[in-house]
């Protein structure tokens, strides 16, 4: 019985104070939504044994309706002499970069939505048209969006895209984590057909632990740095490589949230709409005074006349 | 010297050579905007995926708020500070703002994707986007500018509605409608005056935050966390000398002797507000120790020099100097570098300090952009050309003494 009450009791004051920082870190966090899940998925990259084989683009461009050359097309290695960018015909792309004389093989790099937790792109839509899902994913909204493309400006992996050859109705594409497909508990279509297990699909936490227990088992293997971990206040997606992130043009990100200092003076312009209401009441006062000055002026100069 | 002065219709010849390579462009940029809204942004512009914003942004509608600022900074000296010897002058900022700000929502309108969805922002939220309250503003400041230009089409209409052929009868009903439109515009105006003001200064400032979650993507000359607090500056720097410029273009075109007396008065008003502005300028490159990438020789660097020296400090200099004061013409070169101090300023912000991780190709307007921006530029012009001469904007002086608002009516 005491027991039982003392375990409400804790429960209350535990939920009363998730309730506290929830309302102080409302401001900061991207839109309702985005309160983040505790086992949102995320995937982790092993680059150090990807091949190359770039079944991923096949299957992601499959699971989501984009026309695409049959499969046996892509062993053709002669796309990876120029870097490519996902975009509005590819959601994701792989890139190589040629073997140092110490390694034998290139490294191949999967680019796609890095999928983070405090996303620019949701903070920056104009019509909350992005969104973080429960489940880690950011997905767009083809019934909100208006095609400002302000998502593209203020993404800092530079992701989304824009069909700018489409004349009605345009869309913002980009990669959705498989949204349809984990909804249904299908795995994301890349990870399900990678041959090499470059892709591991689980909870974000434990795939960090995987990741460092990786790197502590092969120190020589990869260096010591999680890409996606820390950087812009964390991202689903983590990356595992053999050489420094910059080498593989990874941008070189900060570890704060990209949309913070954005939504902090946004928010501080305006708090309740204090300041504008204020600037309001205070010019109005101004106004009022200077007419009354202006109107005892001019009867002073009747009474002089 | 403002006692005899009145706003009244200038009723001259619309097309005069110039008006008509004016109107040229016009036309050619509506055929780009035409072509736009047929085959798609991708086939008339230069955009893509690394460079998603460009001159249709950059100078229609940041550049175009920005230039806009005339109508609020001088609401606020005529109305709010009640300095009754400005009013002569509000009326023409208040077309400029209006026509501008009309231009800067048909700039964005062919700049999105979606333009038919241009309204979604009014039922769909987000509170964290600084697009949002900028969108939100302007679309509030805009619906001002027409409330408080309306006395002016009722001073011009009332008791002169005279409507062809079988409209005739509802001359009289009209005309009564005007006059109670007039009635209580009279008594809320100063509503939407105060509104104006604060509407403006909130947009104007949130046009700064817009660039500041690109982040690592604005090259660090220009990406500060003060960009708000510096675009407000340059707006409220950049409001008088478009009102002294744009009244020395009006009195030439029209041939009306320059205000010398109210520009100059203008003038020793710029050089504070520009002083202030630059201090901030340059108080945020010593801080953030920005001042490093000027050693560097690129665009970015160039740029930015440009832009401080000929559009701050030089025109800062010249509204000092008791010569230029006494000069329209030294008044208005002065002014014009502010205003292109202040334009360059948000083409550098938007377009040149933007360089994002991946660039394939490097962005330049293509030929459709610039006739499109060129052409509402011109459109502008033109609209500015045949309100000046239907509506009483441009004041003249008058020798009846007639300056009672009603005297007209009675006639």
């Amino acid at each position: 019985m005491v027991d039982e009450s003392r375990r409400k009791f804790l429960k209350t004051t535990a939920l009363v104070g998730a309730g506290i920082t929830g309302l102080s870190t409302k401001t900061v966090k991207a839109g309702p939504k985005n309160i983040l899940d505790e086992n949102r998925m995320g995937v982790l990259v092993d680059t150090t044994v990807c091949i190359g084989c770039r079944k991923c683009e096949w299957a992601c461009k499959t699971a989501h309706d984009l026309p695409t050359q049959p499969l046996d097309t892509y062993e053709d290695r002669s796309v990876f002499e120029k870097m490519r960018r996902p975009d509005d015909k590819a959601l994701t792309v792989v890139n190589e970069y040629a073997a140092r004389e110490t390694e034998q093989f290139p490294l191949n790099v999967k680019v796609q939505c890095m999928h983070c937790d405090r996303p620019a792109c949701v903070s920056a839509c104009i019509v909350g048209a992005i969104s973080k899902e429960e489940n880690g994913s950011v997905i767009w909204d083809t019934d909100k969006c208006i095609g400002c493309r302000y998502c593209m400006v203020a993404c800092p992996f530079q992701i989304p895209a824009f069909e700018f050859e489409k004349a009605w109705h345009p869309e913002i594409r980009k990669c959705d984590f498989c949204f349809e497909r984990t909804k249904e508990g299908k795995l994301p279509a890349c990870v399900e057909i990678c041959p090499m297990e470059v892709l591991t699909y689980g909870t974000r936490k434990s795939l960090i632990e995987r990741a460092h227990q990786k790197i502590s088992l092969y120190p020589d293997r990869y260096v010591n740095h999680v890409y996606g971990q820390y950087e812009v206040g964390g991202t689903s997606w983590l990356y595992l490589a053999s050489r420094d992130f910059a080498e593989l043009q990874f941008p070189k990100l900060g570890t704060n949230p990209a949309p913070g200092v954005s939504e902090a003076i946004q928010h501080g312009i305006f708090a309740y709409f204090v300041p504008p209401i204020a600037l309001y009441a205070l010019l109005g006062g101004v106004m009022w005074i200077n007419k009354k000055k202006a109107e005892s002026n001019k009867d002073k100069e009747v009474h002089h006349e | 010297m403002s006692e005899n002065m009145k706003a009244v219709p200038l009723p001259r010849r619309y097309f005069t050579p110039a008006v008509i390579v004016i109107a040229a462009i016009a036309v050619v940029g509506l055929l780009f905007v035409l072509a736009r809204l047929i085959f798609g942004i991708g086939a008339v512009t230069n955009l893509s995926n690394e460079f998603p914003w460009g001159i249709w942004i950059g100078i229609d509608v940041a550049a175009g708020v920005a230039l806009a600022a005339g109508g609020f900074t001088t609401a606020a000296l005529g109305h709010i500070m009640h300095k009754e010897e400005y009013h002569l002058i509000t009326r023409p900022a208040l077309l400029t703002a209006m026509l501008g700000y009309t231009f800067v929502a048909a700039g964005v309108g062919i700049d999105l994707g979606r333009y038919y969805y241009i309204w979604h922002p009014i039922i769909m939220w987000n509170g964290n986007s600084a697009l949002f309250e900028v969108g939100m503003c302007v679309m509030i400041y805009l619906t001002v500018l027409y409330i408080e230009f309306l006395p002016i089409v009722t001073e011009r209409f009332i008791g002169r509605v005279n409507l062809p052929g079988f409209l005739k009868k509802f001359n009289n009903s009209i005309d009564k409608l005007l006059r109670i439109l007039d009635k209580g515009l009279d008594k809320t105006m100063f509503i939407f005056i105060i509104a104006g003001v604060v509407l403006s200064c909130l947009h104007q400032s949130s046009l700064g935050t817009l660039m500041i979650i690109a982040g690592e993507k604005m090259h660090p000359l220009w990406q500060t966390p003060v960009l708000p607090l510096l675009f407000l500056l340059s707006a409220m720097s950049v409001g008088f000398p478009m009102v002294i410029f744009e009244s020395y273009l009006t009195s030439k075109s029209f041939n009306l002797k320059p205000e010398t007396h109210i520009m100059s008065n203008l003038g020793s008003m710029v050089a504070p507000l520009l002083g202030i502005y630059l201090s901030f300028k340059i108080g945020d490159m010593v801080i953030r120790q920005t001042f490093v990438y000027l050693t560097e020789f690129n665009t970015a660097s160039i740029m930015f020099v440009i832009e401080i020296v000929i559009g701050i400090v030089v025109p800062l200099r010249l509204f000092l100097s008791p010569q230029i004061q006494k000069s329209p013409l030294g008044l208005s070169i002065a002014a014009f570098l502010v205003i292109f101090g202040v334009f360059l300023n948000r083409v550098n912000s938007f377009i040149v300090a933007y360089t994002p991780p991946y660039i394939f190709e490097n962005y330049f307007p293509s030929i459709g952009e610039i006739f499109v921006t060129a052409g509402f530029i011109a459109l502008e012009i033109l609209l500015f050309r045949a309100f000046v001469m239907i509506f009483p904007i441009v004041s003249v002086p008058q020798h009846s003494g007639t300056k009672a608002k009603f005297s007209i009516r009675s006639v």
